[in-house]
């Protein structure tokens, strides 16, 4: 199979075919980045640009060390440092970095469908690294990975995710990942953090985390902002913590083998105890560590990869 | 110049509706002459118009057209002062004659805003210079549209204002809602309200429901709009104040007006085109160009809309008319400016809704021509001795909207290359003939 694909703008436009070949080419990058000497020349002579209009330190991170590890040259911009502040426009600025011809434009932005709004526009190669509430498709495949790592395969498996689902971009992203793979999503969340018509990505939601976590293989906590109080989401971190946070006194009631993820920066105290976030079921860090692997695998399908290979 | 539109079919509700010749002499129409029924005649009482004179008029044929009262459209943004880059008011009227309008109201969101007199006076005489169709100011309801002191409506009225509003913001503060009702009553100034609760529109772009979800993008509530259009039915009734709700999106608007109606409150209403024409699904790939406030909303929406236009509930079709040039429109779709331009499709997708069968063509000239008309208290209707503001329609043109031939200075509607059908195709304001298809250069 050839990957098809010029831009990973999110979960919805990848098929499952489309999917397990990024999961089985990052399980294969994997190994790269445990070898002494972490570089391949795989993308040697390729220009990554990693367009960053939102603060990352994890995403930014690892896109640059896959970039990196790969051979591509890569470089950072940044809202402030880039001609956005002096009022040029996303298309405006798109456009002259596309002038000197980067391969592939990693891009994170504040605004739902700017990524979608850059793939229209300009021809490098788009990767979404999250856009507004819209989508965070990397995460979503470094998450699947993550899971089927843990457990030999997605199918089947019962996932909740837990928090503010309204304001998230993983969630939606993940709701739709693991349901196209083939496990059964359900929320968890007070009201106000569950977004209308959320059931038609083919989940399910409870005002009751209990009801959400009992039966569940794999429990995503989401990360509170503590910003939300402002818009009455929820009164206080000390209530939320109390009928939304991961104790370990909630572990109790969930399957032994259950997984915890996250996909950072962690609350400690706030929605996951700093017990559960360092115990035995949780997987928080080899998230981080697959996402490095997933990145590498998307930059070499999308930039030098079989794709081009096919149609240079 | 003295004109005969021939063999029209001519339709104006409440008065005239068969096939007629009308005679008209120095901007005013001196005869109506049936030709259905010929010992019928409305104008019986008109001295014929001598043979001399025949000749001498310059004769449209109408044959199969549809002749109209000249169409208003009581919701336009023309932009000048402040925003000529996105229109001017000479193009605004330009883009209406197209569009088969003979009169707009023009809303005060400009800059400055219309709340005083030399704005007002500034946009007639504007008009007057651009020479097209007429144009009715709206002022601002409260100074500058900041909500917090009223205009002043009686110099505003003075220089030529027809209505009040504060459209693009709604009046949170009910007290200045109910004092601006009250004040306005003596100088007989429509308030027309632009119904939206702030706090509940919180970062909404778009309709809120399951689509919102799925992009990502924070929604607008129904209740955004109805808890206000509630609100105004009620200050309504206290005040005894006519208010005409602006722009109706969603079906339990549509549901407190028709209640309100039915108990006599003295509310009217308006929606546009693109209400009864799409839903949110036109959003699609984070198009700016269906981007709107209020947004777009559900087919259950969309089709209380066409049940309140067909039962009477909503008596206005407007265009809110809102220009915008790409430096609003082609950017992030949370960041772009709301609003899309229409006064020169609006007669072709108002008249889809005749082919469906969900309004007659009397019914739909009556949402375009003769309530506007009524709501406003200005002059209307093909009726001798009135001025002779009339549109021409040719209900079986079929064509594609094509942005490029548009007369607007903008270019942001959601229709461009849409296949529609019916047209204006020529519209007289008041003997001149501001518009012309077969020649564009009119």
């Amino acid at each position: 199979m050839q990957f098809q694909k010029k831009n990973i703008l999110d979960m919805e436009s990848l098929s499952v075919d489309e999917i397990s070949m990024i999961l089985d080419t990052a399980d294969r990058m994997k190994e790269i980045s445990q070898r002494p000497v972490k570089k391949v020349p795989t993308l040697r002579g390729k220009t990554v640009v990693l367009f960053f209009y939102e603060p990352s330190t994890r995403t930014r991170t690892s896109f640059d060390i896959a970039a990196k590890r790969l051979s591509a040259d890569s470089l950072s911009i940044s809202a402030s440092t880039s001609s956005m502040v002096k009022g040029e426009t996303l298309i405006d600025t798109a456009r002259n970095l596309e002038a000197m011809n980067p391969d592939v434009i990693v891009i994170r932005h504040p605004s739902a469908g700017a990524p979608h709004m850059l793939a229209r526009t300009v021809s490098p190669s788009i990767i979404n690294a999250g856009d507004g509430m819209h989508a965070h498709p990397t995460q979503s495949l470094l998450d699947l990975m993550t899971v089927r790592e843990n457990k030999g395969e997605v199918k089947g498996l019962r996932v909740a995710i837990i928090g503010d689902i309204s304001h998230s971009r993983v969630a939606r992203s993940n709701c739709i990942g693991f349901t196209k793979m083939g496990a059964e999503v359900i929320l968890a969340g007070p009201q106000t953090m569950i977004p209308k018509g959320i059931e038609t990505l083919g989940v399910s939601f409870t005002l009751n985390m209990e009801d959400a976590i009992y039966d569940s293989d794999v429990i995503m906590m989401l990360r509170i902002q503590k910003e939300r109080q402002k818009s009455f989401l929820f009164p206080s971190e000390r209530e939320y913590a109390k009928v939304y946070g991961l104790t370990r006194k909630r572990l109790e009631s969930t399957k032994d083998d259950v997984l915890i993820m996250h996909p950072g920066p962690i609350n400690r105290g706030v929605e996951i105890a700093p017990d559960v976030a360092d115990g035995p079921y949780s997987i928080i860090l080899n998230q981080v560590t697959n996402g490095v692997a997933v990145r590498m695998a998307l930059l070499y399908l999308v930039a030098g990869g079989t794709r081009n290979a096919d149609t240079d | 110049m003295q004109i005969l539109i021939k063999d029209g079919r001519v339709v104006d509700p409440g008065n005239y509706d068969g096939i007629a010749d009308i005679f008209i002499e120095d901007g005013k129409i001196v005869k109506i002459q049936s030709n259905d029924n010929p010992r019928q005649l409305p104008t019986s009482n008109e001295q014929p118009a001598t043979r001399n004179k025949q000749q001498a008029y310059r004769t449209i044929d109408a044959t199969g057209k549809i002749v109209t009262p000249g169409l208003i459209d009581m919701h336009v943004h023309l932009r000048e002062p402040g925003h000529e880059y996105k229109e001017t008011i000479e193009t605004g009227c330009l883009a209406a004659a197209a569009g088969g309008f003979t009169a707009v109201c023009c809303m005060p969101n400009t800059n400055p805003v219309n709340d005083n007199s030399q704005v007002t006076k500034f946009i007639i005489e504007k008009a007057r210079l651009a020479d097209t169709v007429r144009v009715y100011p709206v002022a601002a309801i409260s100074k500058g549209l900041q909500g917090t002191g009223l205009s002043e409506y009686g110099d505003l009225k003075d220089a030529g204002a027809v209505a009040i509003s504060d459209d693009g913001c709604p009046v949170t503060d009910s007290q200045l809602m109910r004092r601006a009702m009250e004040y306005a009553k003596r100088f007989g100034l429509l308030i027309i309200s632009h119904c939206e609760d702030l706090n509940l529109l919180a970062e909404g772009v778009m309709n809120e429901g399951a689509l919102a979800t799925r992009m990502g993008l924070s929604g607008i509530p129904n209740a955004c709009e109805s808890v206000m259009v509630m609100r105004d039915i009620a200050l309504c009734e206290l005040t005894g104040s006519p208010v005409h709700i602006a722009h109706v999106s969603t079906m339990e608007s549509v549901r407190a007006i028709r209640d309100a109606k039915s108990r006599g409150v003295a509310v009217t209403a308006e929606t546009a085109p693109h209400y009864f024409t799409l839903t949110e699904d036109a959003v699609g790939r984070y198009d700016t160009n269906a981007k709107m406030n209020p947004p777009l909303r559900s087919k259950d929406d969309r089709e209380a809309i066409r049940k309140g236009l067909a039962d009477g509930t909503i008596d206005v079709i407007a265009t809110d008319h809102a220009p915008h040039s790409t430096i609003e429109k082609e950017v992030e779709f949370d960041r772009a400016a709301n609003g899309i331009i229409g006064l020169e499709t609006s007669v072709s997708l108002s008249l889809k809704l005749v082919e469906e069968g969900i309004l007659k063509i009397e019914e739909l000239v009556e949402k375009m021509s003769t309530n506007p008309a009524r709501i406003l208290r200005i002059e209307n209707g093909l009726t001798v001795g009135n001025s002779a503001d009339i549109t021409i329609i040719d209900p079986d043109r079929s064509y594609i909207v094509d942005v490029e031939s548009f007369r607007s200075i903008s270019r942001n509607t959601p229709f461009n290359g849409l296949e529609v059908k019916g047209k204006a195709i020529l519209t007289m304001v008041g003997g001149k003939i501001v518009f012309d298809e077969k020649n564009n250069n009119l």
